[in-house]
Parts: structure tokens; C-alpha cells; sequence
């Protein structure tokens, strides 16, 4: 019932929103911030008083939806997805503070396609039904498609169709796999399932799971991204306000690596190991690609962007190297990325804020005007490249670990990527804060303060104490 | 007790850190310094009482777990990474050069960064680098160890670039990030192997791992041992991966002391000297690491010999010291390394400070050729200047002499050094005689080529820290350092029978051959009556400075490929490819949206003629 | 009394509609071609008679009636459309009013 509560009642507060804005003026963002947070507690809460325990998936709700083709409305909840939902709430927070001013047109409409967004993904994180599943795919992506074309910046609406268009036709690919895969069921037992534990019984055939597999597997790799089809996320990052950025990096991609865990892995698991040595392949092309075009760039959240194409790299060769440690370091990867991006991101937009410009040729010498928010941005950037002591750290290091026995040459070229972290972390940090000053720019008010120090604290704590992700098992692949 | 005071050790300078951070501006300069200088007294009285403590205990090994920060569980077992302390003999002889000359070093900076406006930021930076060298020497495991590696590298690179405004100090801080990186990479995926084959990160466990299940010779041990060298290489700027060091001198004087002379650079001849149990167990790379050192010792002095600016001589002088180590660690002259990595901590940190004290009293003059003269007008900063530069000569009787000698007397019958590495050591201590004597020339002896007034600090606290460096490092020699417990498992004894009676002979008066040829080769620096002298333009000496065409290297070969294909590719080729599809979509559209002009008429006459053709199809 | 023969009509009919269609390619001005498209609503009205008078049958007649209804009420809008458009565009030309272009 929890469940259902958060996602609907996002959804209502995400309308209320909307009319109150109507009424009264800058009321929206208020109530956004008061949902997020009270659904968070309530989430939390509940989770803590829960008596069960979390190492298997745990039913919450399971109704027929649709019962001509016997499709439920259920929802279920892990470790692996309570962590993605606790960070999707976290960055949702962040969201909302970084539009507080940045946000000023159509106020209430921006704010119901937040709240949508995240009600969208909240329940891709624990639909069990693949149909349900399916819906809340789409229901996230539609708000965050608005959110580009109608908030963005200059190239906004290219920006929203490419985004768009990507999205839509790998999920196409996936229902069809859907689809294909509940009629196999059908055919198997003689009634129709998109049930995810009754697939988990399924006994596919190779052949024919090397195929569905593969739709699965595209959907996903669109939405991590991985090269080659990655180009969407550099122009979405770069075209969208701050929070559709920091909701994308942080939120959006890790639906991707999500996927490739409950669908892809646990599905097919025999044809995802016949598939690893290619998806690998692809992880480390993807790193090396990244860092590389990250070097490249002269816009702030277009190198930003590419790096995030790097850091998703490492969860997905970790992954696909079925092993517990590297397991482990996807999932530490993935909620460090989620903070460090969405990090970067925030910054970005500051900047933009004070300057009106993404360019780094326009930065320089921040330092001298605005020490606090150097030092932020030096945090961040070596949480980017990888600086121990940050949450990333962890997370690659034990990603690369795990995955060193499996594919020794992959993981030495990989490691390749940590040299190009350093250089494009470098290149950010150094020509937007070093060098002799250029323009005088405020520094970071309460609020940015709040956000950064909030984002600084996360990734220092899991970067110290990882455990504190580490304990629970998440559902490791037992490979 | 003991337990507590180990783990409090790094949070003294972390607590200065943070709030010298916090606080920045806000706080004096006798605040700042107190705080800064204060934490750093603290934890170098700490780290004495702990060494004492050590010395009198039996078990010579002490070790704290402060909490537990990930496990490894893999196939081979399961390998707890814990942020843990384990200090024993070389650990002790580390945190007490980290943290006494930190201490001297920071009581030295705070009185030169005085009048900075970023004092208390310079001072955190300081603070910060001291907690991660000191994680860096009492890891108890690789990982651990990793995070003060890069976190001495993240403070160095801070501290290269705090001048941030000037272009050039911002690429020196990039460069060194960048080229240490390099080498931390290669560390990186020495630990991924050491893991899968020992299922360890522990140095304990790894090196009774691999003494159990490896043979000499083993080839997983040959790669481990081979990629730590190459984080060593980094770390310390040997060859190849040099290059950053001259650069780095773009740091204030203090930075260079502590962090480019005294200990940072230092941490990968740590390193090896930390992990020889398992570089026992690959001769081959010992013997490149006695080789790497050897060049590097050579290149560093030939290029010390023609340098323009004072702090670039010194830095040259450091890579090609820190060769003597290497030479040392290769030649399994373990004690003989740690010990010469001390005493040259102290005398090379005297010699910086001291040439930061001159450059001061100059106004940040640092060529060689616009000094002159000091010895009259300096002459206290010139006597010190003197003791550091008879260490670094290893005139008998000084800290170097017996470090150094003590290198030179293994080298010679090293079943991984031998005759020709003793030769490039020999022929090495004869060019540390002649550019010491070139440095010391130019700048105190001969005719003022400077025009200013003089500044002088008269600060009792600078002169201190000064003075008691250089009693350090004249007296250094005197500390017997104990290391018998940590290289217990040293090769068997070797044999010295064949060596001839006059190694000993050749190795000390061999700086006094040096000497004497500078005082007549150099003679022009010492008693000419020009005002101007001219450093050589020669292609040689050129190529010489230019740190032998290194940096022109590798501008060619890795820097100018990368941005180029950077800049090819700046569009993504993929994206481009994928966008091919949009553009077909598009040709199509725009090919028939000219159809769709519009116009009724074109319509009509349209629609006319395609009945005409279809009824004469359907009729023929 | 001779009969006309049926391929006269339509030959007749034929000539019409072409001078419609032509009409109506070829005229800029809206009226016109509204005048033409009545030209060729009634050459295709001559070739039903000529066919009904032909087979001997009154539907010819009918359809043609029908034909005649129908350009009345064709006339009516479009006429009031063209009013419509003069007092919109300030023109009646045909050309000018392409908004629907590609």
C-alpha cells in the first residue's frame, strides 16, 4: 500500500502544485520540496518498521490491472531497489533547490512534471509486473521529455526530440520482448504472465533468450548510455535546465543500469553470459570514448555529460563480469555517479546562473571571486576522477577488482580511463577556477551551500564508509 | 595508549585542515600559523613518543584498526580493506621525517607565506598534504595506502598551482597531476593482479602470501612487481615518467621543501622498500629498478649541471638523489635506501629553505645569473647553504657521507646491481660535486649582478628551523637506524671476496675530484670582475637543461596525438553517424515538402495528369 | 429528325471539360477558375444526357439534375468564400494563398 501511496500521491501533489501555483505565486516549488520530503520520511519509515527483510524481493501490492491478457498492478521492493529510491527522493530534493530561481516561467507546470518524473521512476523501481514495468517507463519519460523541450536552453527542442526518439525506439524494442517473452509463457503453461517471479521460472531456450535478451539489453544500453548509442545524453544534458541535468545523470541513467540487473541478468542469465565478453567490450569503449570526448568539449555540462557516458561504463563491465565484488562496485558506482553528477551539474547550473554561459573559454579564475565554490568544484571533479576517500573511488576500484579475474585486457584498458578522468577533471577544474581572473562572480549563497555541502557529505560518507551500502546484499547474482 | 596516539596521529594536521577551511579569512595570521604550526608540533611529538614507545616494546609492530572500509570476498578468499595503521621500524623512520621536517617546514612557511593574502588556505594545503603522506606511510593495506597516494598527489597538485593565476603554474600543477596519475594507473592494476592472485591487499598478508606460493622468478610476481615500480616511477619522477619535477618547483619554496624534496617524492622508494617481499621475488625487476634509478641519477645530474634557475638545480639534484635511492632498492640495499631517503630529507630540505630564504632576501629572484656575492652580504643563509651542500656532496663526516656510502659499498657485489651501476653511482657523486659547486659558485661567490636592496627576515623562528635542519644534517649520519626487523628476509649475505681494495678509496675522495675541477673549471663564476655572465647557449647545454628533450618527447609522441585526435573527433563521429539517419529522414522530407507548394493550381494540374496516366495505363 | 451519334456528345464533352481543366490551371484569379470548374460540371452534365438519350434512359436526365443542384450549392460557398477572402487577403489570387505549403 506504501508503495502506491508515494507514487499516486507524487502524482496528486504534482496537480495540486499546478493549480496552486495558479493561486498564489512561487507556491509550487513549496509544495514540491514539502512532498519529496514527506514522502521520503514516510518511505523511510516504513522501510525501518518493516518486519521483513529486504534480501529477496518482498511483495508489497499484487492486483489484476488488465485481466484480459492477466496483467497486475504489482509492486515489490529490494535492497537494491530501496537504495535507487532513497537517491531518486535525495536528488529529488536537489532538484527542487536548484530551480528555486532558476525556474521562473510556467512555474506550477514545471513542478508537476517533476513530481511526475520521479513518481514514474519510483515505480520503474519496483514494478515487477514487466507490463507495469513498461508503463512507468514511459510515464517517466514523457515529464522529463517536457522538462527539456519547455525549460531547456537555446537547442531545447532538437534537444527533446533526439532524447525522445532514442528512448521511445529502444523501448520499443523492449516491449516487443515483453510481448514475446509472456507469449512464450503462454505457451509454456497455456495462460499469459508479465509476471516477474513467473518468469523467473521460465526455462527459455537459448536461442530464443539470446534474442529477448538483446531487446532488453538495447533498452537499457540506450538509457546508461552506452557507445554507441549515447549520442542523446550529451546534447539532453547540455539543452536541459539544471534539474532535468541533475535528474537525468543522477536518476535516469541508473534506470538503465537497473534494468540490465533485474531484467537482463536475472532473466537470461545464461545468454547475458554468452553476451558478457561483447557488452564488456563495449563498458571499456564506452570509458575510454567518453573520457576522451569529455577532454574534447569546451561546454561545462557537454564535458560533464561525457563523463557521465565514462563513469556509466565501469557499471556496466562490472556487471557484465558476474562476480560479487564487482557486483558490489556497480552498485557503489552507480550511487556515487548519481551524486557526483548531479554534483557537477548543480554547479554548472550555478555558474550559468552568475554568467549565462556554458562556455568554458568564457571561465576562468573563479578562485579569486568565489573560493567556496572552487572548492566545491575541485570536490567534485576529483570525485570524477576517481579521488579516493569519494564515494567513485569505491565504486570503481572494487568494479575493476571484481572484474580483473574475468577479463584481465579489459580492465587494464579500462583502468586507462582513470588517466583520462584525471585529464578532463583537470581541464574543467583548472580553466573554470584557475587561471588569472576574468570575471568578478558571487559566491555560493545559503542555499547552494546547502546543496553542495548536502552532496559533498554523501559522497565523503560513502566514500569513507561504504559499508553503509556494502552490508546488504542487494541481490547479487549468484554466478 | 600507544593504540590511541597511533590513530590520533594524521587527525591532528586533519582538524588544523578542516578548520583553517572552514574559517579561512576570517582568521588571523598568528591564529592561522598557530593552528597550522601547532598541529604539526603536536603530531611530531606524538610520532616521537610512539617511535620511543616502539623501541622499547618486543614486538617492534603496532597496529590499530580505525574502522573497517570495504571487503573484497572473492573466489580466493575473502581480503578485509580497513582503514588500519600499521607501523613498524620503516614506518616509524617515515612519520618521523614527515613529521619532524613537516614541522620545520611549516614553522619555516608560515613566517616566508606571511604576507600571502591566501596564508590560511596555504597553511590547510599544508596541513591536508601531511595527513595523506602520513595515511600514505602507516597503511596497513594497498587500498589504503592508494588513498594517501593520490591524496599527496591531489595536495601536491594544490600547492603547484596556489599561485593559480599565473597559466604556467596552473599547467606545472596539471602536468604533475597528469604525469603521477600515469603511473598511479599502472599501481592501480598492479593491485587488480596482486589481488587476483593473492586474494590480499594487506602488506602483511601479501608479502607472506607470496613468499608462500610464489618461486623467484614467478611471473605474476615480475608484472606486481614491474606496474608497483611504475606508480614509484611516478611518484618519485624517475625515468621515464620525470618530466613534472622541474615544473613543479612553480610552487612556493616551502611546497618545494616539504612535498618535492623531503617526503612526497620520496613515497615510491617507500613503496618499493614497503613491498620488497615481493619485489624479492622478481631479481629481473629489481634490476630495473637499479637501472631506472641509475639513468636517472646520471640524466638528473647532467641536467643539474646547466641550469639557469636555482630551484630547478635543486630539483634536479632531488630526481638524481632519489635515483641514489632506487639504485639502493635494486640493489637490495634496503636499510642503506631508507637511510639515505632520511638524510636526504634533511639536508635537501635545508638547502630549499635556505635558497628560499635567499630568493626572499632577492624579491623572488631565482635565476642564478642575477645573484652573486651573498657570502658577504648573507652570511649566515650561506653557511647554511654550505652544510647542505657538503651533505649532498657527501663530504666524510656528514649525514650523506654515510648514506651514501653505505648505498655505494652494496653496489658492487649485488647479484642485481654490480660493476657498472657502482661506475654510474661513482660517476653520479662526481656530478652532484661539480653542480653543487657550480650553484654555490654563481650564487655566493663572485661579483653582486644585482641591483635591489636587500631583504632581510630577521625572524628568530625562520633561523631556528633552519639551524636545527642543519644540525640534522650533519648529524644525521650519527642516527642508527634499526630496520633489521622490517628486511628480515633479505637475500643471504653475499659474498664480497672479489671486490677490489679500492672501491672505498675511488668513492670518497671522489667528490673532492669533483671539487677541485669545478674550482678551476668554474673559475670564472668564482673571481670574475664582470657584472654579466652568461649562462651557455651551446646545442648541448641547451638540450642539457631542456632535461634532455624529454618534455619535446613526449609533446610529440603522447600530448599532441591525443589532442589532435580530440579535436578530430570533436563532434563524435558516432553521434554524426547516428544523426545520418535524422538527415536521410530529412532529405526525403525536404525533396517532397517542394511538392506540397501550396499552390490550388499546381494541385489541380497535378491531379489531372496522373488521371491521364492512370487511364492510359489501365486502358494499354 | 436525324439522332446525333453519341460520339459527337461526347467529343463535345470532352472539348468542355479540357477548357474547364485548363480553365482552371491556368486562371489566377479565383472567380474564373470557380467559372471553369462550372464548365467542367457541365461538360460532364452534356456527356450524362448524351449517354441517356443514347441507352434510351431517364438517369442521364437525373444525374444531371443532380449535377445542376449540386453546382448551385458549389457556387454558393465558394462564393461566399470569396468574399471572405477578399475582405481577408485584399485579393482573389490563388497563388498568394499558399499558407499550406510544405
Amino acid at each position: 500500500m506504501m508503495l502506491t501511496i508515494i507514487i499516486f500521491g507524487l502524482l496528486l501533489c504534482g496537480g495540486f502544485a499546478w493549480f496552486m501555483e495558479g493561486i498564489k505565486q512561487n507556491s509550487a516549488r513549496w509544495i514540491a520540496l514539502g512532498s519529496f520530503i514527506t514522502f521520503m520520511v514516510f518511505f523511510a519509515f516504513s522501510i525501518m518498521n518493516s518486519p521483513q527483510s529486504f534480501n529477496e524481493l518482498q511483495l508489497f501490492v499484487r492486483i489484476p490491472w488488465i485481466s484480459t491478457f492477466n496483467i497486475e498492478y504489482a509492486l515489490a521492493l529490494d535492497h537494491l531497489s530501496i537504495t535507487l529510491i532513497i537517491l531518486t527522493f535525495f536528488l529529488a530534493i536537489i532538484c527542487v533547490l536548484v530551480s528555486w530561481q532558476e525556474i521562473q516561467d510556467k512555474c506550477g507546470f514545471f513542478y508537476f512534471n517533476l513530481l511526475a518524473s520521479i513518481a514514474g521512476i519510483i515505480g520503474v523501481f519496483c514494478a515487477v509486473d514487466l507490463f507495469l514495468f513498461f508503463f512507468f517507463w514511459e510515464v517517466m519519460l514523457l515529464p522529463m521529455t517536457a522538462i527539456i523541450a519547455i525549460w531547456g536552453h537555446e537547442n531545447r527542442h532538437f534537444a527533446a526530440i533526439k532524447f525522445f526518439i532514442f528512448t521511445q525506439v529502444s523501448s520499443l524494442l523492449m516491449l516487443v520482448a515483453i510481448i514475446a517473452t509472456a507469449y512464450f509463457y503462454a505457451q509454456q503453461t497455456g495462460a499469459l504472465s508479465f509476471y516477474y517471479q513467473d518468469w523467473l521460472q521460465l526455462d527459455i531456450p537459448l536461442h530464443l533468450a539470446n534474442y529477448l535478451m538483446l531487446g532488453f539489453f538495447i533498452a537499457f544500453a540506450v538509457k546508461l548510455p552506452s557507445v554507441p548509442v549515447h549520442s542523446w545524453l550529451p546534447d539532453a544534458h547540455t539543452q536541459a535546465p539544471t534539474a532535468g541535468s541533475v535528474l537525468l545523470a543522477g536518476v535516469l541513467l541508473k534506470t538503465g543500469a537497473y534494468g540490465l540487473i533485474r531484467f537482463v541478468i536475472f532473466l537470461f542469465p545464461q545468454a547475458s553470459q554468452d553476451f558478457a565478453p561483447i557488452a564488456g567490450t563495449l563498458a571499456v569503449v564506452s570509458i575510454l570514448y567518453g573520457a576522451k570526448m569529455a577532454f574534447a568539449q569546451t561546454d561545462f555540462k557537454r564535458l560533464v555529460a561525457y563523463s557521465s557516458i565514462s563513469h556509466m561504463g565501469f557499471v556496466m563491465l562490472a556487471l557484465f563480469a558476474f562476480n560479487p565484488i564487482a557486483y558490489q562496485g556497480a552498485i557503489v558506482t552507480m550511487v556515487a555517479h548519481g551524486l557526483s553528477s548531479a554534483a557537477l551539474f548543480s554547479l554548472a547550473g550555478m555558474v550559468y546562473n552568475r554568467i549565462h554561459s556554458r562556455d568554458l573559454n568564457d571561465m576562468g579564475g573563479f578562485w579569486q571571486s568565489a573560493p567556496r565554490m572552487g572548492g566545491f568544484a575541485l570536490a567534485f571533479a576529483g570525485a570524477a576522477f576517481g579521488l579516493p576517500g569519494l564515494a567513485n573511488f569505491v565504486g570503481e576500484f572494487m568494479s575493476l577488482v571484481g572484474a580483473y579475474p574475468h577479463y584481465p585486457m579489459l580492465v587494464i584498458l579500462a583502468a586507462f580511463g582513470l588517466i583520462g578522468s584525471a585529464i578532463y577533471g583537470m581541464v574543467l577544474f583548472q580553466t573554470s577556477f584557475q587561471g588569472a581572473p576574468t570575471k568578478e562572480i558571487a559566491d555560493l549563497s545559503m542555499r547552494e551551500l546547502m546543496i553542495s555541502g548536502s552532496l559533498l557529505l554523501l559522497l565523503l560518507i560513502i566514500g569513507l564508509y561504504p559499508n553503509l551500502l556494502l552490508q546488504y546484499s542487494m541481490g547479487a547474482p549468484s554466478l | 595508549m600507544s593504540t590511541t596516539l597511533l590513530a590520533a596521529l594524521p587527525f591532528y594536521p586533519l582538524v588544523s585542515f578542516l578548520l583553517l577551511i572552514i574559517l579561512g579569512k576570517r582568521l588571523s595570521w598568528q591564529q592561522a600559523s598557530w593552528l597550522s604550526v601547532g598541529a604539526m608540533a603536536l603530531s611530531a611529538l606524538s610520532s616521537g613518543v610512539l617511535v620511543y614507545q616502539l623501541s622499547q616494546s618486543d614486538v617492534h609492530v603496532l597496529t590499530v584498526q580505525l574502522w573497517s572500509w570495504f571487503s573484497l570476498k572473492g573466489s580466493t578468499g575473502i581480503a578485509d580493506v580497513n582503514f588500519a595503521f600499521y607501523l613498524d621500524a620503516l614506518s616509524s623512520v617515515m612519520i618521523c621525517v614527515v613529521t619532524g621536517i613537516g614541522f620545520l617546514i611549516h614553522l619555516f612557511a608560515a613566517i616566508y607565506m606571511k604576507n600571502d593574502e591566501n596564508f590560511s588556505r596555504f597553511m590547510a594545503y599544508m596541513n591536508l598534504f601531511i595527513v595523506a603522506m602520513l595515511i600514505l606511510v602507516l597503511a596497513d593495506n594497498l587500498v589504503l595506502l592508494y588513498l594517501g597516494w593520490e591524496g599527496v598527489g591531489l595536495c601536491s597538485f594544490l600547492l603547484i598551482g596556489f599561485w593559480y593565476q599565473e597559466k604556467d603554474n596552473v599547467l606545472a600543477a596539471r602536468k604533475a597531476f597528469i604525469v603521477t596519475r600515469i603511473g598511479d594507473t599502472a599501481m592501480a592494476i598492479g593491485l587488480f593482479m596482486l589481488f587476483k592472485s593473492l586474494g590480499q591487499l594487506n602488506i602483511v598478508d601479501v608479502t607472506q602470501a607470496a613468499q608462500v606460493s610464489w618461486q623467484v622468478g614467478n611471473n605474476d610476481a615480475y608484472w606486481i612487481a614491474l606496474l608497483l615500480l611504475g606508480g614509484a616511477v611516478g611518484k618519485s619522477a624517475q625515468l621515464p615518467l620525470q618530466t613534472w619535477l622541474p615544473d613543479a618547483m612553480a610552487g612556493p619554496t616551502p611546497v618545494s621543501a616539504l612535498i618535492h624534496a623531503a617526503t612526497m617524492v620520496t613515497a615510491g622508494v617507500y613503496l618499493i622498500a614497503r613491498m620488497h617481499g615481493v619485489f624479492l621475488l622478481a631479481p629481473e625487476v629489481m634490476q630495473y629498478v637499479a637501472w631506472i634509478g641509475a639513468s636517472t641519477l646520471l640524466l638528473a645530474g647532467a641536467a643539474a649541471l646547466v641550469q639557469t634557475d636555482i630551484k630547478r638545480v635543486l630539483a634536479y639534484s632531488t630526481m638524481s638523489q632519489i635515483g641514489y635511492m632506487m639504485l639502493a632498492l635494486g640493489a637490495g640495499a634496503w636499510s642503506a635506501g631508507v637511510f639515505h631517503l632520511m638524510t636526504h630529507a634533511f639536508f635537501k630540505a635545508l638547502l630549499f629553505l635556505t635558497a628560499g630564504s635567499v630568493i626572499l632576501a632577492l624579491h623572488h629572484q631565482q635565476n642564478l645569473f642575477k645573484m652573486g656575492g651573498l657570502l658577504k652580504k648573507l652570511p649566515v643563509e650561506s653557511t647554511l647553504f654550505i652544510i647542505g651542500l657538503i651533505c649532498l656532496m657527501a663530504l666524510p663526516g656528514t649525514s650523506g657521507f654515510f648514506s651514501k656510502e653505505a648505498i655505494i659499498a652494496e653496489l658492487w657485489s649485488s647479484p642485481t646491481a654490480g660493476a657498472g651501476l657502482w661506475w654510474c653511482a661513482i660517476v653520479g657523486a662526481l656530478l652532484t660535486s661539480i653542480y653543487s659547486c657550480r650553484l654555490f659558485f654563481l650564487a655566493f661567490l663572485g661579483k653582486q649582478r644585482f641591483d635591489t636592496q636587500l631583504h632581510i627576515e630577521k625572524s628568530k623562528l625562520l633561523r631556528m628551523s633552519l639551524l636545527i635542519l642543519a644540525a640534522l644534517s650533519l648529524l644525521g649520519g650519527l642516527i642508527s637506524l634499526d630496520l633489521q626487523a622490517v628486511f628480515t628476509d633479505m637475500s643471504a649475505p653475499v659474498n664480497k671476496v672479489n671486490e677490489p681494495y679500492w672501491l672505498h678509496t675511488v668513492a670518497i675522495i671522489t667528490p673532492f675530484i669533483g671539487i677541485t675541477f669545478s674550482w678551476f673549471y668554474f673559475a670564472r663564476y668564482r673571481i670574475t670582475s664582470n657584472a654579466e655572465i652568461k649562462a651557455s647557449q651551446s646545442m648541448l647545454s641547451q638540450f642539457l637543461r631542456s632535461g634532455l628533450g624529454f618534455d619535446a618527447l613526449y609533446q610529440w609522441l603522447l600530448i599532441k596525438p591525443y589532442c589532435f585526435i580530440a579535436r578530430l573527433n570533436r563532434r563524435d563521429i558516432v553521434d554524426q553517424m547516428i544523426m545520418l539517419n535524422a538527415w536521410y529522414v530529412r532529405l526525403w522530407h525536404d525533396t517532397l515538402s517542394t511538392s506540397q507548394n501550396g499552390s490550388l493550381r499546381w494541385y489541380a494540374a497535378a491531379f489531372g495528369l496522373a488521371i491521364v496516366c492512370l487511364v492510359g495505363v489501365v486502358t494499354l | 429528325m436525324t439522332e446525333i451519334p453519341l460520339e459527337h456528345v461526347l467529343f463535345l464533352s470532352c472539348i468542355l471539360f479540357s477548357i474547364g481543366f485548363v480553365g482552371v490551371i491556368s486562371r489566377k484569379n479565383t472567380l474564373f477558375m470557380l467559372m471553369s470548374l462550372e464548365v467542367m460540371l457541365n461538360a460532364v452534365g452534356v456527356a450524362f444526357i448524351g449517354a441517356g438519350s443514347a441507352w434510351r434512359q431517364a438517369d442521364g436526365q437525373v444525374m444531371f439534375i443532380l449535377i445542376l443542384t449540386l453546382a448551385a450549392a458549389e457556387v454558393a460557398v465558394g462564393l461566399a468564400l470569396f468574399i471572405r477572402m477578399q475582405r481577408r487577403y485584399r485579393s482573389l489570387d490563388i497563388d498568394e494563398l499558399n499558407e499550406m505549403r510544405g
